[in-house]
């Protein structure tokens, strides 16, 4: 192994402490300072076989960028992520990169790996902050229209990949901004909005029309956007976003309210700043009890907090170990003193005679054989029951499809779950010229994996849209 | 798009507007609805669309300014422009032939029958109306129902003008006179929802209500929206917003859309300045 990794150790990024930051809003990393990125980069090998782009659903060249960033070349390490990435600011800070990019590396084997992430968020910040932020070049008009449904990480990077390619692209979104799921789902502790929202400018700035309040569905069916409003292809990216209940009693009392209500209450309606910048309301409880082990759970849980809770517990139904979450969200969540229930789950909600949720009736589990995820199955453990008291319960434990386009087209394929059907490859559906990817293909998974189903259902449409094959991938002339 | 075209007081503190968005003016059918925001960080708002000209391009919303969010709304005027307005959101209405229905409707929720009303008539139905308001001057759309319905009953609380009385008090008379009402649809205040749905089951008249539970985003996507029907957790906003009256569970939507009392009494606490609130749909 190079000297190298045993001179430079992988380098920690600044973060708002714990005490401070359950008090605020505010982004918790930091970010790299230019020596620590230099730092961090001076680690980097430059394997001639980088095994790090293969765990990159849009294939970033890795080793590239980060030789940039070795060089001092700031911009132009982001610009040569955006070559396949149009949200670097975004995946730097949301990717699983421990699961994905960084795992791969070489580094890892022996010490800790390259920080990947880190160094994609601070040559992405560098830009924009510095505003340097360029245009991508985009290539003379097709004259073909293709429609995106839905704004989140899919749609945003099919339509960027489809802008770049002379296409002109629209991409409707359901509620009042664009972004999806990085928008009413990620908080902005962990998102800051300003960094998304100059993120989607650079679209707007190649010419994307982005309209928002357009429920396509209700507004117009997709073939009515493709026989009445004159668009060539489409691409549904309309995410997981029909909440799942436990279907315990007491479920309906009030106070308990899905992740996706109680996220989209602080993050998109900002209710987090009610009475001040903003007329929604949440209910801020004093004893939160979330429920479920993901990223959706974690900043759940992490928003209560802010929101003035007291006490919050984070009940799993299974250990940690099967916790979906992103290793960094625990460790943030445990640092800011969230409470883990684990193995352990809600069997029946409590409330008081106005309907307010009071405590939760809580049972052990143990873990018994693996089930269809390979994960052990929790396993009841009779005459575990015992009650907490709570005054706010979110339901985290993952999204559904909804069915408001499948309901409307009729042709499109669906399987029994009501995820739309799709050619993994290039996410063709049962309709031509109707393509589809991210959530409501594959079910709740990660931005980064629907930025990959987005590319690739780009690549794919640009075919059609020629009706030829292609002769260069999207990215050829970025 | 989402300008105000026209903006009519057609009761105290109720509005009537015609907003420009052709598209929805064109998709929407009966018992549809809209999501508006007025200002940034303000509220969504459902509003239940009363009509639309697809040739002008408006969709004609009725709602009175009864919480924050509305008040704010009722301060616009004609040549202002909504921030957002989503839609058609929620199932249409179904229609169908019954041979005779009673459409009813209390305070401003008597808005959202008229396009129902219209639907049904179209159909077919022969048309009974009874709409009801606290008080005479609250009465409203009551000459365009007139149109619709062979007979149309109005009734105030405090007996300013037709019967002194509910709506309920009305339907239960002409049952009692022999009208064969083969279906009811009510829309108004959820005790008076209730009340019909209440009282249509003890004769068996399938009964329809329009529910207006707490929402945010209105495309099945928060869950907020919930209510129970006949014991089944339901998302108004894309499951409904119409119900089997004789199936819903009253109690907990009542419970329910009283989650943010305490908010809105803390925005009319500081009602001058301060930008609090919440509105129960519609």
């Amino acid at each position: 192994m190079s000297p190298k990794t045993e001179t430079v150790p992988r380098q920690a990024m600044r973060e708002q402490p714990p005490q401070e930051r359950v008090g605020n809003f505010n982004e918790v990393p930091l970010g790299y300072t230019e020596q620590q990125a230099l730092a961090e980069a001076s680690r980097c090998l430059q394997c001639k076989k980088p095994k790090c782009i293969e765990g990159c659903p849009v294939a970033v060249d890795i080793p590239g960028f980060i030789a940039l960033v070795q060089e001092g070349k700031f911009a132009e390490g982001a610009r040569k992520i955006k070559e396949t990435n149009v949200l670097p600011a975004v995946c730097g800070r949301v990717c699983p990169q421990e699961t994905q990019c960084e795992v791969l590396c070489v580094l890892a084997k022996k010490s800790d790996p390259v920080a990947v992430g880190r160094l994609e968020r601070f040559v992405a910040d560098w830009e924009r902050e510095h505003n340097v932020v360029e245009r991508p070049h985009t290539a003379p008009p097709t004259g073909k229209r293709v429609a995106m449904i839905g704004s989140g990480p899919a749609g945003l990077t099919c339509a960027a990949d489809l802008a770049k390619l002379g296409h002109e692209v629209t991409v409707f979104e359901a509620l009042h901004e664009m972004g999806g799921v990085l928008v009413y789902g990620i908080p902005e502790f962990r998102l800051p909005k300003k960094i998304l929202r100059e993120e989607i400018d650079t679209l707007r700035e190649m010419g994307v029309k982005l309209e928002t309040s357009a429920v396509i569905g209700k507004l117009a069916t997709i073939e009515e956007l493709m026989t009445e409003e004159g668009f060539d292809a489409v691409f549904i990216g309309t995410g997981a976003g029909l909440p799942h209940f436990m279907g315990v009693p007491g479920e309906n009392l009030m106070g308990v309210y899905s992740a996706n209500e109680f996220l989209t209450r602080s993050n998109l309606m900002r209710a987090y700043s009610f009475g001040e910048k903003a007329d929604t309301p949440i209910a801020r409880g004093k004893r939160v009890m979330v429920i479920g082990g993901g990223n959706v759970a974690m900043d759940s849980a992490r928003t209560a907090l802010r929101l003035g809770a007291d006490k919050v517990i984070l009940a799993y139904r299974r250990s940690r170990d099967e916790m979906p979450a992103r290793a960094e969200e625990i460790h943030h969540a445990e640092e800011e003193g969230i409470e883990f229930h684990l193995l352990t789950v809600p069997v029946e909600l409590r409330g008081d005679e106005r309907g307010w949720v009071t405590s939760a009736i809580m049972q052990k589990m143990e873990l018994g054989e693996p089930d269809d995820s390979g994960r052990r199955r929790p396993v009841p453990v009779e005459g575990s029951e015992y009650e907490e008291p709570i005054d706010v319960a979110i339901i985290a434990i993952g999204a559904g499809a909804n069915p408001l386009i499948s309901s409307t087209t009729p042709d499109l394929e669906t399987n029994r779950r009501g995820y739309i059907v799709s050619d993994p490859e290039t996410g063709a559906t049962s309709i031509p010229g109707v393509y589809a990817g991210g959530d409501i293909v594959t079910g709740s998974a990660t931005v980064i994996e629907a930025m990959g189903a987005g590319r690739r259902a780009a690549a794919a449409i640009h075919q059609y849209l020629l009706g030829t094959k292609a002769e260069g991938q999207p990215t050829a002339d970025a | 798009m989402n300008e105000i075209i026209a903006k009519e007081e057609i009761a105290p503190s109720t509005y009537g507007y015609d907003i420009y968005h052709p598209r929805i003016a064109k998709k929407r059918k009966a018992g549809q609805f809209v999501i508006i925001r007025t200002h940034d960080g303000g509220e969504r708002v459902p509003l239940t669309i009363v009509g639309s000209d697809v040739q002008a391009g408006t969709v004609t919303l009725i709602f009175q300014a009864v919480g924050h969010s509305t008040k704010e709304l009722a301060q616009l005027g004609v040549g202002d422009r909504l921030l957002d307005m989503a839609g058609p959101l929620g199932k249409a209405t179904h229609i169908e032939n019954y041979g005779k229905a009673c459409v009813m409707g209390g305070g401003y929720g008597t808005a959202p029958v008229l396009p129902i009303a219209d639907a049904l008539k179209e159909a077919g139905n022969d048309l009974i109306g009874i709409i009801g308001a606290r008080t005479k001057e609250l009465v409203i759309l009551e000459k365009e129902l007139g149109a619709i319905c062979s007979r149309l009953e109005v009734a105030t609380d405090d007996g300013s003008y037709g019967h002194q009385g509910f709506v309920t008090d009305v339907l239960q008379k002409l049952i009692d006179e022999g009208e064969k009402i083969a279906f009811v649809l009510a829309v108004g205040p959820t005790p008076m929802m209730r009340a019909v749905s209440n009282l249509t089951k003890t004769y068996g008249t399938p009964t329809m209500v329009s529910l207006n539970p707490i929402m945010v985003d209105g495309t099945g996507m928060c869950g907020g929206c919930r209510v129970e029907v006949g014991g089944e957790t339901k998302f108004a906003c894309v499951d409904g917003p119409e119900f089997d009256g004789h199936e819903v569970n009253f109690d907990l939507l009542m419970k329910r859309q009283g989650t943010y009392k305490a908010e809105e009494q803390q925005a009319s606490d500081h009602a001058a300045h301060c930008r609090v609130g919440l509105e129960a749909a519609r």
